[in-house]
């Protein structure tokens, strides 16, 4: 590219102040903006204990974890690790479904066009809210105490969370249906109920049916690491080879919950787009 | 305004009666069977997960009391009639807290500059080389698929106990999923400013830099302070296995039932979370305007 000839740079200069004198507040707010963030960055690398000589140790251990890890061989421990799956994906599927049946009358009353009362929803979402903002991890903790160890406490921690975000999720489509349908009724003389049933339901069905499904798949990685506190599965199994380093068996793991993963992202894309036809789920 | 439904004659009626019932009955059956299979998964995950409903019954009446417990305090008052008492440890939890929430900076950071510097090469358009864009997407996907804390388990193991195994869990983690997603931002560019910046007999790099950077970088910023909101959760759990934050306080409290402590540390986690969710989505808001909001 060979730059203008200087008369026509001034001549542009002059035409258009705005793009060549722009004030120094807005040029500033990038570079500044950048040194900010790289500021916090280095605060925090330097206040989170980080150093090269831990890093490039750690790598080297790291790199010799990974030798270790070849040829991922699950020993003589396949059908426990088999059945350890099975529970895995047992408690993803019923986790999710619970939460589903618990969500869908909850998130009606957190939805606006089922009930204009702010002071009546408000409560609920926040309800909502607080649920949603507590990891499935800890919930599974608060279940073990609750339930005992092992799958079930897995199961109730799912279902928990999910119910949060299934609360929302779900009121966020009824809040997108269309009203005309549930004014139909209306005028054909239906009850709140009717509306509900006749007009809502039919619209959303498919929406939430997506989302479950959806949620089913990203429920199975979360499966996978309820275990690590001790509330069965897959992760149990994981969390004991790796703190025993058996890196062979954990690299077995590894790769049967990279396999089961991508199996359950299959069906279940394939199930959505069968349930709502070709368009993108949010 | 009057208007006449004709109505049609009585054979075609029955015959096209008999057509809709049958499409109906086809239907029903279908989802019959669907309901039916559904219901026989749900069975045998019962089975697999060892769902006794008689343990649920019985122990329900423990989960409801053990919000009970955790709002009381040692002298049996409930927590809220003594804030010193309840939050007694809040100057360790907030600087536990300031420390996750710097855990989940830095690594967002750092996962979102190297998803930055890879998710060219994965992007169907603009990648060099199709090998290339073959093993960044199989290693994209591998950092995204294990979850966040199993890296965070091997690498305490590797780099000792501490934060920093948390950070690299969780900018690994990031590394996957913003890959992902950036390369996904950049397939939908508008391809005419990359052929002309290429027809002036710009490199690879140049067209990368000014005319699909331009493009992108908001998109960048939005999905990457999406991605900061959800590490601080992950990091406030990174605790469990030992790789820094304010979860180690939490699962301690939880497994030696220091009930109010639960409360108290559940509640400042809570509020950190809501004030992030918050604050990224106002930024979001005023960096991009209303319609950014993914």
């Amino acid at each position: 590219m060979t730059p203008l000839p200087s008369e026509d740079t001034a001549k542009l200069r002059e035409r258009y102040p705005e793009v060549f004198n722009r004030p120094a507040s807005s040029r500033l707010a990038t570079p500044l903006v950048i040194v900010a963030a790289l500021a916090i960055f280095i605060f925090g690398l330097v206040d989170l204990d980080f150093s090269p000589s831990r890093l490039i140790a750690g790598v080297s251990q790291l790199g010799w974890i990974s030798m270790m890890m070849l040829p991922p061989d699950p020993g003589s421990s396949l059908p426990a690790y088999l059945i350890a799956l099975g529970e895995t994906l047992s408690i993803a599927l019923l986790g999710t479904t619970i939460a589903a049946i618990a969500a869908l009358p909850v998130s009606l009353l957190a939805a606006r066009n089922v009930v204009p009362s702010a002071i009546f929803r408000f409560p609920v979402r926040r309800f909502l809210d607080s649920i949603r903002g507590v990891d499935t991890l800890i919930w599974a903790l608060v279940w073990i105490n609750v339930v005992g160890l092992g799958p079930f406490a897995g199961v109730l921690a799912i279902a928990i969370a999910d119910f949060g975000a299934f609360g929302k999720l779900f009121s966020e489509a009824i809040e997108a249906a269309d009203r005309k349908e549930v004014e139909g009724i209306r005028a054909a003389g239906g009850s709140k109920l009717h509306e509900i049933r006749f007009g809502l339901l039919p619209q959303v069905l498919p929406v939430i049916a997506g989302q479950v499904l959806y949620f089913i798949e990203s429920n199975t990685r979360s499966a996978t690491i309820i275990g690590i506190v001790g509330a069965g599965g897959i992760g149990l199994q994981l969390a004991e080879q790796i703190r025993v380093l058996e890196w062979q068996k954990v690299s077995f793991l590894i790769l049967m919950i990279l396999v089961a993963v991508a199996a359950i992202d299959w069906i279940s894309s394939r199930l959505r787009f069968a349930i709502i036809g070709r368009r993108a789920v949010a | 305004m009057t208007s006449a439904v004709s109505i049609l004659p009585e054979q075609q009626l029955a015959s096209l009666n008999e057509a809709y019932r049958m499409a109906v009955r086809r239907k029903r059956l279908r989802t019959l069977f669907a309901m039916a299979l559904f219901a026989l998964a749900l069975a045998l995950a019962a089975i697999g997960s060892e769902v006794n409903l008689r343990t649920l019954f019985t122990y329900f009446g423990n989960f409801v009391s053990y919000f009970d417990r955790i709002l009381t305090l040692e002298d049996h008052t409930r927590v809220w009639t003594n804030f010193g008492e309840w939050f007694w440890g809040w100057q360790k939890w907030l600087k536990l807290l300031g420390e996750t929430i710097l855990i989940s900076y830095v690594g967002t950071l750092a996962g979102a500059v190297l998803a930055f510097g890879l998710n060219f090469l994965a992007a169907e358009n603009t990648s060099p080389a199709p090998w290339l864009r073959f093993v960044v997407r199989r290693a994209l996907e591998f950092a995204r698929t294990v979850p966040g804390i199993v890296f965070a388990l091997i690498f305490v193991i590797a780099f000792g106990l501490g934060p920093m195994a948390g950070v690299l869990a969780i900018a690994i983690h990031s590394t996957g999923a913003l890959g992902k997603l950036f390369s996904e931002i950049v397939e939908n560019v508008d391809m005419k400013p990359v052929e002309g910046v290429r027809s002036t007999g710009a490199s690879w790099l140049s067209c990368m830099r000014f005319a699909v950077l331009p493009q992108v970088t908001a998109g960048y910023a939005s999905y990457a302070l999406l991605r900061f909101e959800i590490n601080v959760r992950e990091a406030s759990v990174m605790g469990f296995v030992g790789a820094g934050g304010i979860g180690q306080e939490l699962v301690v409290a939880i497994r030696k039932f220091y009930y109010s402590d639960v409360s108290a540390i559940l509640i400042t986690i809570i509020l950190t979370v809501f004030l992030i969710d918050i604050g990224t989505g106002w930024l979001r808001a005023r960096l991009f305007g209303g319609e950014a909001r993914a």
